[in-house]
């Protein structure tokens, strides 16, 4: 009797690609709603804020599409050692990435809120550059994952401090902001929350790191990030 | 020193050690032949090993060689050691068929006697000596639930085992293995001559029997490595031509996150 593993691994390779691929889409269009987010921080464009959210439901149904088939795969080629960790990785990125859709789309409508105020210029100019700092995060995680580097993956989580330093600057700038004059306090709320969303944004991807860091070397990386309970 | 004079293993209750079975620098020799390279592992009690590898790359022969199966075997011999309940098992005063009692075997193809169902699981015990009806009738019936079998065929115990369908003859095997109360168990694919249904039976069964005998099998079907087995050991055929142990650890560590790539290779059918 043979003892050649019944599958076949070409097609196992074949849909293993594309399910990485769907992966990298799906970044790249979280990608672009945070780049038009940047864009509608600088100056609020109503039409580009509806269609941030109106994209998000794109993104939610790639992130399902993702899930489903990596069931599919799992359930016809009951998949080993890297193989099956590069599947679930797959899943749980897939997820992580639709919540940062999440945020953006979040941003989106209260930013809408806020259409007749003045905004804030220099909070502004700090999310935009939270912004920034996630989407090059964003980059390096997806990087780290198409190559399955570990060390790209940990450099990645290292960066998360910055962006918690500045919603921290934030969120300071807006309480003194609040105390001084209260009739900001409605619009510095709404600032406190779009920034709280940033900082998320930057949660979300060093989870996205400690998956590539499993999927790579097969340990489970328990990260102790103590900022989530300081709220 | 005479026959009279032959080792006896002391039982698990006697001297409990720490492992079921050790073999130490074993190899397996046919004549000149060395199928079997300076293979060293532990084998747990109540555990299930599972034994896989490419074809031919030693896996039957290892494991006949835990119960001395090879000496049966012209030319065959092995190097090494081999300790059962502290006792090494290829000790000259060792007497084999002693070791095979206390460690079964069950094989690839089921093959019953062409006697009746009861006679096939007597068939140990009378051997052993046990005459008494009554006492052989609570031996049959308490080999045959063991083996799942009880329900199935206990209207028709005088039929003969080869009127049983493929999957009802394995666990006849399976119950006349373990008539004799061994306490170790080798299969050497069992599986592989029945369909999936029957399959699934056995390795239920297997994880049944587990609570009182300690198994080894020998299978070349992956998945089942997988769903059945606590531990497993990977061989392959080395530069010499010998098979040899690369990775044993738990059968989770093996088809999550091996430590050996040539394993990881292996697993995920990358070489076959
Ligand atoms: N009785 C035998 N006499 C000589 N060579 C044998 C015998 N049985 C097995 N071999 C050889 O030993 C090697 C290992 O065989 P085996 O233990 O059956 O491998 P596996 O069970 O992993 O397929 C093979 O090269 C095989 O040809
Ligand atoms: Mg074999």
């Amino acid at each position: 009797m043979s003892t050649t593993p019944p599958r076949s691994r070409s097609q196992l390779d074949r849909e293993l690609m594309l399910l990485r691929d769907n992966v990298l889409r799906l970044s790249t269009m979280v990608d672009a709603a945070l780049q038009q987010l940047q864009q509608i921080n600088r100056q609020l464009d109503v039409a580009q804020a509806r269609q941030i959210i109106a994209d998000d439901t794109k993104i939610n149904r790639l992130r399902y599409k993702i899930e489903e088939d990596a069931y599919k795969l799992i359930a016809r080629h009951q998949p080993t050692a890297r193989d099956l960790r590069g599947i679930i990785t797959s899943i749980h990125i897939a997820v992580e990435l639709e919540r940062i859709g999440d945020y953006a789309a979040g941003n989106s409508r209260l930013l809408l809120e806020m259409v007749d105020e003045a905004l804030l210029i220099s909070t502004f100019s700090n999310i935009t550059r939270m912004l920034d700092l996630s989407r090059q995060m964003m980059r390096n995680a997806m990087n780290a994952y198409v190559h399955w580097d570990e060390e790209q993956a940990r450099r990645v989580i290292q960066r998360d401090n910055d962006i918690d330093a500045i919603d921290k600057q934030v969120y300071q700038e807006l309480i003194d902001l609040m105390t001084k004059q209260s009739h900001t306090i409605s619009h510095a709320t709404y600032m406190l929350w779009i920034s709280h969303n940033c900082e998320r944004i930057g949660d979300r991807i060093t989870n996205i790191c400690e998956r590539i860091i499993y999927m790579v070397s097969g340990e489970m990386y328990y990260g102790i990030r103590q900022k989530g309970e300081e709220l | 020193m005479t026959d009279a004079q032959l080792i006896a293993i002391p039982n698990a209750q006697q001297v409990r050690q720490e492992y079921a079975l050790e073999a130490h620098n074993l190899s397996i020799f046919y004549g000149n032949f060395r199928a079997v390279d300076s293979v060293s592992m532990k084998i747990q009690y109540n555990k299930i090993t599972a034994l896989i590898g490419p074809s031919g790359c030693g896996k039957s022969t290892l494991l006949r060689s835990f119960n001395r199966m090879n000496d049966l075997v012209p030319g065959a011999r092995i190097e090494g050691e081999l300790l059962f309940q502290g006792q090494n098992l290829y000790d000259p005063f060792v007497d084999p068929v002693e070791v095979r009692r206390r460690i079964g075997m069950v094989f690839q193809k089921p093959n019953p006697f062409p006697k009746s169902i009861y006679d096939n699981v007597a068939y140990g015990p009378r051997i052993q000596g046990i005459r008494k009806k009554s006492q052989l009738d609570d031996i049959v019936e308490r080999s045959l639930r063991q083996a799942a079998l009880w329900d199935e065929v206990k209207d028709k115990l005088r039929q003969s085992g080869l009127s049983l369908s493929g999957g009802q003859q394995q666990r006849l095997c399976i119950a006349r293995a373990i008539a004799v109360e061994p306490e170790i168990l080798l299969m050497d694919e069992p599986c592989s001559a029945l369909d999936p249904i029957a399959t699934l039976r056995i390795e239920e069964l297997m994880r049944e029997l587990q609570e009182n005998y300690t198994i080894v099998i020998v299978t070349h079907n992956m998945q089942q490595a997988a769903r059945v087995s606590d531990y497993t050991a990977f061989m392959m055929i080395n530069e010499n031509r010998s098979g040899g142990l690369v990775e044993f650890d738990l059968t989770e560590k093996i088809f999550t996150n091996p430590s050996d790539s040539r394993t990881e290779d292996y697993v995920t059918g990358r070489f076959g």
